[in-house]
């Protein structure tokens, strides 16, 4: 017998690009009696998970059934202090989990460029830091989840203990069930500090050798690239390497508290921001101002890591600067053989078209952790948008280039990709679908994106 | 806040557990009692692993009046002593529902009224004995002035903050502190998906205005502030008047 559901509210959805936005229904459990009845509540509804909704389009958002709410479901379950694992409900936010570990001398082992992410979030897209390259993913320093699943069961699973249902859950964008527990490691640290040298490369191939030079040397590494640059100064970059920074290095003042840091206050965009603001002018100068701010070839400091990790995340509501029509990034990842050739022309396809963005970001990643997971060994290049007439269209020729040179677009920011191009840039998409298929046989788990990829389960055909 | 040990009661609410936070976050012991005990130990964890307090918990129920002088002393002998209580209890319930059927009407009355009653004369005769110590109630603005939308609820709540009333009349004498907390409306499960909400309050902001009126020593909080005003104008309006409004 089916009980009355939690309560619902009809409301508008979106993500952090505030593009595509949708009319929706959504429920809240709070507690975990409630989160164990979502699905034999509403038999016959669709569901998804949505975290903080950091990822940017369509992919935390259903229009066609409930958006069910984890931020509530935070609780923190279990902490070993020996070993640094940690359990909890997946609605914890980095920004929880910072909080109440950096000052006892433990890290998040892999963390995206905002900490108000979910542990759920972090785990359906299977984040990447600026330390991918030799830390892997956050799957990398994952033990195990505790997943609803469509049948109403809940089951833990690991990569020893399904394995399938594990592996299918990491980068599985909240298709396969919703994750109630999540458990994982934290690294040590001396001190909440980041050691960090800054570089200017005057072109790509400056900065690709930067990056091949420092890659074993420190942990962090990550590069603004001024896409609007043409000519000789394509792909001129400021660099940015770090290291957790040891008890010497901290000044005699920071010594005192080395785990401590200061949080600065958040500056809070109040409006939306006229969409003729961002132009190619605009942004030019921006550009140009930010690259000359740093005179010096190369500058050494030691920053907290709130400035080192999540320099965005001072400025609260920064979405509201692309305007009311929101915008997307565009996310790509090149294999290593091919990345120099794809970025040049990429950038100059980005140059030509004044489609540049205010700050793009180009990283280094290591291999391929999920089957659906992002990262892939070589160079990811991420551009900012605001929507505008003519972009999917520029987009789309983003698509063939990407295609063309073996990579694949990020869908955590994703809102406009195809089908058929989602196909052929996630070469592992059937082995996933086998399990989707199996677990979720009926597709009670889908969002925006889902429909949008055409992702859904496929039925085998008994007999012939 | 350091060394004192509070028995936290409806540990389940999310106002009373963003209460219990910032207890734990000053440093406090805590004994959470709710009757879900799946949920209220995952918030001991939860409160024991981020702050690094003792907390330990028992079960509750509202109605189950003879149980109520165990957890008082069980809360006591956990953390050895006791020196405050926060008690959140309460459910909403269905105003249409309550009119037609007793029993429901009942449970409202007994889960805001009896039962939070029951709890603190055990909780204000040991404080009381001791000479010193707090309690800290949740009534609501509902309880200010009965509306034809949620009599049974406002009555139960009413009854509770007059209880109160003389409670703190009684225990100034012995150097008991007691706190009418009075919010308006909380976005909690209580209220989630509920139509003409307005002016909605987040369980955080409610709870650190909270602990500023028990540091002060105040006698009754409205949360947030401007409920104070608003229920002003709302007792003012003369029963003639107020009677052929639909509020
Ligand atoms: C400023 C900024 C910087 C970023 N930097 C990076 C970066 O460096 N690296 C990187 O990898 N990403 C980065 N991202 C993207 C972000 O980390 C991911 O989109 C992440 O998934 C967002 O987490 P969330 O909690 O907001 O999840 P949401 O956006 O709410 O959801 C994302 C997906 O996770 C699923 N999901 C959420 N919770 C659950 C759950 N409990 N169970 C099952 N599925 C769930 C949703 O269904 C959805 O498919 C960045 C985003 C922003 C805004
Ligand atoms: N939210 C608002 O807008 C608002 C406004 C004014 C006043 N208040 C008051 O604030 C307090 C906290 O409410 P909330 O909004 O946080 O809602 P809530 O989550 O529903 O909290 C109510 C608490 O009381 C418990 N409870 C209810 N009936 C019980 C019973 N018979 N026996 C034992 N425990 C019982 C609940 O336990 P379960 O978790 O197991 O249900 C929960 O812990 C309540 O007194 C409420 O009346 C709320």
């Amino acid at each position: 017998m089916s009980q009355p559901g939690l309560p619902t509210l009809d409301a508008s959805l979106c993500g952090w690009g505030r593009y595509p936005v949708i009319q929706g229904t959504v429920q809240r459990p709070e507690k975990a009696s409630s989160f164990a009845k979502l699905i034999e509540n509403d038999p016959g509804e669709t569901l998804l998970a949505q975290g903080s909704a950091r990822s940017y389009g369509d992919a935390a958002i259903n229009s066609k059934g409930y958006t069910i709410l984890t931020e509530r479901m935070n609780r923190m379950l279990s902490f070993d202090e020996q070993t640094g694992r940690l359990r909890a409900e997946a609605g914890v936010t980095m920004q929880e989990v910072l909080e109440t570990f950096v000052p006892r001398g433990w890290f998040p082992a892999v963390t995206p460029g905002t900490k108000y992410i979910t542990l759920g979030g972090a785990v359906a897209f299977d984040v990447h830091g600026k330390n991918h390259h030799q830390d892997g993913a956050f799957s990398r320093h994952l033990h195990s989840l505790k997943i609803l699943l469509a049948s109403g069961d809940i089951v833990d699973c690991s990569a020893q203990h399904n394995p399938d249902l594990f592996w299918a859950t990491v980068g599985g964008m909240g298709l396969t069930g919703i994750i109630q527990e999540v458990e994982f490691s934290l690294r040590r640290i001396e001190t909440a500090y980041i050691n960090s040298i800054s570089i200017k490369a005057q072109n790509l191939y400056e900065a690709v050798s930067l990056f091949d030079k420092y890659e074993s040397q420190y942990q962090y590494s990550v590069a603004w690239i001024d896409c609007l640059a043409s000519g000789k100064h394509l792909g001129r970059s400021l660099m940015s390497f770090g290291n957790h920074a040891s008890l010497e290095q901290l000044s005699p003042g920071r010594r005192v508290k080395p785990l401590q840091i200061t949080h600065k206050k958040r500056v809070k965009i109040p409006f939306d921001f006229p969409a003729q603001l961002l132009n190619r002018y605009t942004m030019g100068c921006f550009n140009q101002a930010y690259f000359a701010r740093q005179r010096a070839q190369e500058v050494q400091s030691v920053v907290d890591y709130d400035t080192f990790f999540y320099p965005l995340d001072f400025l609260q509501a920064w979405n509201r600067l692309y305007g009311k029509r929101g915008f997307v990034q565009y996310q790509c990842v090149f294999p290593l053989e091919t990345s120099q050739s794809a970025l040049v022309q990429m950038l100059q396809l980005c140059s030509q078209a004044g489609r540049g963005s205010f700050l793009a970001v180009l990283k280094r990643l290591g291999p391929q952790e999920g089957w659906l997971s992002f990262p892939m060994e070589g160079y990811t290049l991420a551009l900012d948008m605001p929507v505008q007439p003519g972009l999917w269209k520029f987009l789309d020729r983003l698509d063939r280039l990407t295609i063309e040179f073996g990579g694949r677009v990020y869908l955590a920011k994703d809102a406009r990709l195809g089908s058929d191009a989602f196909r052929a840039m996630y070469r592992d998409y059937p082995k996933w679908l086998a399990v989707k298929s199996r677990v979720d046989p009926d597709n009670r788990f889908t969002s925006n994106l889902a429909q949008r990829l055409q992702i859904e389960p496929v039925h085998e055909r008994v007999g012939v | 806040m350091k060394e004192h040990a509070v028995l936290v009661v409806g540990a389940t609410s999310s106002i009373v557990r963003a209460i219990a936070v910032q207890m734990a976050q000053q440093g406090a012991s805590l004994h959470l009692a709710a009757r879900d005990a799946q949920e209220v130990e995952r918030i001991a964890q939860d409160l024991s692993i981020r702050y690094q307090v003792p907390v330990s918990w028992s079960l509750v129920e509202a109605c189950e009046y003879e149980l109520h002088a165990d957890l008082v002393q069980k809360a006591q002998t956990s953390m050895g002593h006791l020196d405050g209580v926060v008690i959140g209890l309460g459910e909403l319930g269905d105003q249409q529902q309550a009119q037609v059927d007793f029993t429901h009407a009942q449970r409202i009355i007994h889960s805001n009224y009896t039962g939070v009653a029951s709890i603190l004369t055990h909780a204000a005769n040991h404080l009381e004995q001791q000479g010193r110590g707090f309690i800290i109630a949740i009534s609501s603005v509902a309880g200010d002035r009965g509306r034809q939308s949620n009599y049974v609820y406002g009555s139960a709540k009413g009854a509770l903050s007059l209880f109160l009333q003389g409670l703190r009349n009684r225990l100034a004498k012995s150097g008991v502190h007691v706190l009418t907390v009075k919010p308006g409306f909380v976005n909690t499960k209580m209220t989630f998906g509920k139509p003409g909400l307005f002016l909605v309050a987040d369980p955080e902001d409610v709870a650190t205005a909270v602990l500023k009126a028990w540091r002060q020593q105040k006698n009754i909080v409205y949360t947030p502030w401007f409920w104070w005003g608003i229920m002003t104008i709302i007792r003012s309006i003369p029963e003639g008047i107020f009677k052929k409004m639909n509020l």
